[in-house]
């Protein structure tokens, strides 16, 4: 009996290998269609990312070959290191307002577009407040905008109504700094979401609408919140995760506006403190933790974005 | 065009619930907030025709009275003035940009291909992992990516810069949903007839997603036509029209003129290709959802 059963198990385990077999040949095609996208994608995508985890848990200068040190750069990080803990701080001051206020900006500002009837004026606005995030370095103007001299716009107009008798001295002052990057930060906030908010808009299907006026919607935003939105869920997470990785990520327009490092390090992000610890200390372990650190608390965030987009609707 | 972008044909209708009033204040405020985005370029622009003289008058003024392309002009003197000639910078930048955008649409659109429309073992494994992967921004990546350069020895080569750019997920993640939408029975019929997979790829499923193209390319584009590549490139002659142009900006007060007409040279390209492919990528973006 038990033997009998040995030997159907042996011969099924036979047939499914072989089964395996005949789909990896009937596969072939498809890997090769991947192979070569997926080769680069591991050795600079995915082999970094693991690299980066087991670096953090070294001393390493380039010099030298790594050492292993467990811990200690995560322990120096949280309780040594008064700079990264500056960072976290305005990082998350950063990535709340890029994150949520500049998420909903876009949801919000897309669904307006979205309520104009003309499709010419539609693609005009989308155009308006896409084209900060597109246009490269153009966060450079507001370095005009705001410089220290009387000629800068903001200091300009100021003297001008005479609310302040001597120029500003905008990005050499800690209290200002913060402010008028978020300003720059939101106008640059739109991002990839925002194109696909715009679509996922324009794709809901009509006739759901219609079944919504039956069932008594009243206004515009009982219809986006009833329909509109529980029917562009996929989009709302893509943006999500767009966001949360451009809120993390900010650091080219603070350090070109505010220097880098900042005074008072009132522009210095967590990814500023990678820069420097990365590409100017070369201690390239200690850079590996931070960046591990910052690459898990997105993924952290993503998951929590995916928690409270279920009750989208509700 | 195709069976695909039929899908997205679809007739926009009155919508009874909305009061002509609450349209005004809708674009009123849509104006209002448009202003607020626009107005920064505007200065751009209108900074970059400026002669000295209104550059540095007081109270500044947002308009230019007396343009002058005298600014546009002195960018190209600095720069002919530069050890490496200004045009090897922009030969490099367009050489970088439109090889990583070329390879990077048929190396996304391949694997997006197979991952859409064939079916193999792994395949949700490797799409759950690009998926993730959206998340990876470059600082992440840049140290080790920087030693994996280094072993290989492709520091200070165009294809540092040029290879991890044919692999970003975002490009074939967007590729792959909007693949999922070609109908299987139009493969299906190719194959019948006896057409190879790589016809069928480049013949039947590539034409059908021209507009998929347009929005790969505009975002691989964005990406490269910044890239300074300043953590690979050493050699001056191989730098980036980025960089060359970050160093004049560097020249402070006395270059506010030339900054400008930096800016504007660098932003106007961008913003001229979405403009002329917008309704395509909004097509495309309207399959970018990530399911759970």
């Amino acid at each position: 009996m038990e033997k009998g059963l040995v030997h159907v198990l042996r011969a099924d385990l036979a047939r499914r290998r072989k089964a395996t077999i005949k789909q990896m040949k009937k596969s072939k095609i498809s890997f090769l269609f991947i192979a070569p996208y997926c080769i680069i994608f591991t050795v600079f995508y995915l082999v970094p990312v693991v690299t980066s985890i087991g670096l953090s848990f070294t001393y390493y200068n380039v010099l030298e070959s790594p050492r292993f040190i467990g811990w200690q750069n995560y322990i120096n990080l949280f309780f040594a290191d008064d700079v990264f803990l500056t960072a976290v701080k305005n990082t998350f001051l950063f990535a709340v307002v890029t994150g949520p206020v500049g998420y909903f900006m876009a949801l919000i500002i897309a669904w307006m577009i979205n309520e104009i009837k003309k499709p010419v004026l539609r693609a005009i606005m989308t155009l308006v407040f896409y084209a900060p995030t597109i246009s490269g370095q153009a966060y450079f103007i507001w370095k005009f905008i705001f410089s220290s001299d009387s000629y800068g716009f903001a200091n300009g107009w100021l003297m001008k109504l005479g609310a302040t008798y001597s120029p500003i001295l905008w990005f050499e002052d800690a209290k200002y700094i913060q402010p008028i990057l978020i300003v720059v930060v939101l106008w640059m906030s739109m991002g990839t979401g925002f194109l696909s908010f715009i679509a996922g808009l324009q794709n809901v299907d009509r006739s759901l609408y219609e079944a919504g006026y039956m069932d008594g919607i009243k206004n515009r935003f009982q219809e986006l919140w009833y329909i509109t939105l529980p029917s562009m869920k996929p989009q709302l997470m893509f943006g999500a995760v767009m966001t949360i990785t451009s809120s993390f990520a900010i650091h080219d327009q603070l350090a070109a506006l505010a220097g880098f490092p900042s005074v008072g390090y009132a522009a210095h992000t967590v990814v500023s403190h990678l820069v420097d610890y990365g590409t100017i200390r070369f201690e390239m372990g200690y850079a590996s933790a931070i960046a591990t650190l910052l690459f898990m608390v997105m993924i952290l965030c993503n998951k929590l974005v995916q928690f409270l987009l279920r009750k989208v609707g509700q | 065009m195709s069976a695909v972008s039929a899908v997205f044909r679809k007739k926009k209708r009155a919508k009874p619930n909305h009061s002509a009033a609450g349209n005004f204040l809708n674009m009123l405020l849509l104006v209002v907030m448009g202003a607020f985005m626009v107005v920064p370029l505007v200065l751009s622009i209108s900074n970059s025709l400026k002669p000295l003289e209104e550059l540095f008058v007081f109270p500044p003024r947002l308009l230019v009275r007396n343009p002058t392309g005298k600014n546009y002009h002195d960018v190209f003197v600095l720069m002919s003035e530069s050890w490496v000639p200004f045009s090897r910078y922009i030969f490099n930048t367009v050489f970088i940009t439109l090889t990583g955008t070329l390879g990077h649409l048929i190396i996304a659109s391949m694997c997006a291909y197979a991952l859409a429309k064939h079916k193999f073992p792994g395949r949700n494994l490797i799409f759950g992992i690009i998926v993730t992967a959206l998340m990876f921004s470059g600082q992440v990546t840049a140290i080790p990516n920087y030693l994996i350069m280094s072993k290989i020895g492709w520091l200070d080569h165009y294809v540092a810069i040029v290879v991890p750019a044919l692999a970003k997920p975002l490009g074939l993640f967007l590729m792959k949903q909007f693949m999922e939408q070609i109908p299987d029975t139009l493969l299906e019929a190719a194959r019948i007839d006896g057409a190879s997979e790589v016809h069928t790829f480049f013949r039947i499923a590539m034409p059908q997603v021209k507009s998929a193209w347009l929005t790969l390319i505009i975002f691989s584009f964005q990406d490269l036509w910044n890239a300074q590549g300043a953590n690979y490139i050493y050699s001056e002659e191989l730098k980036t029209l980025p960089y060359a142009l970050s160093q004049i900006a560097a020249g402070g007060i006395s270059r506010a003129g030339a900054t400008a007409a930096v800016t504007v040279i660098m932003m106007i390209v961008p913003i001229v290709i979405f403009v002329v492919s917008q309704s395509n990528i909004i097509e495309t973006m309207a399959s970018s959802g990530i399911k759970e």
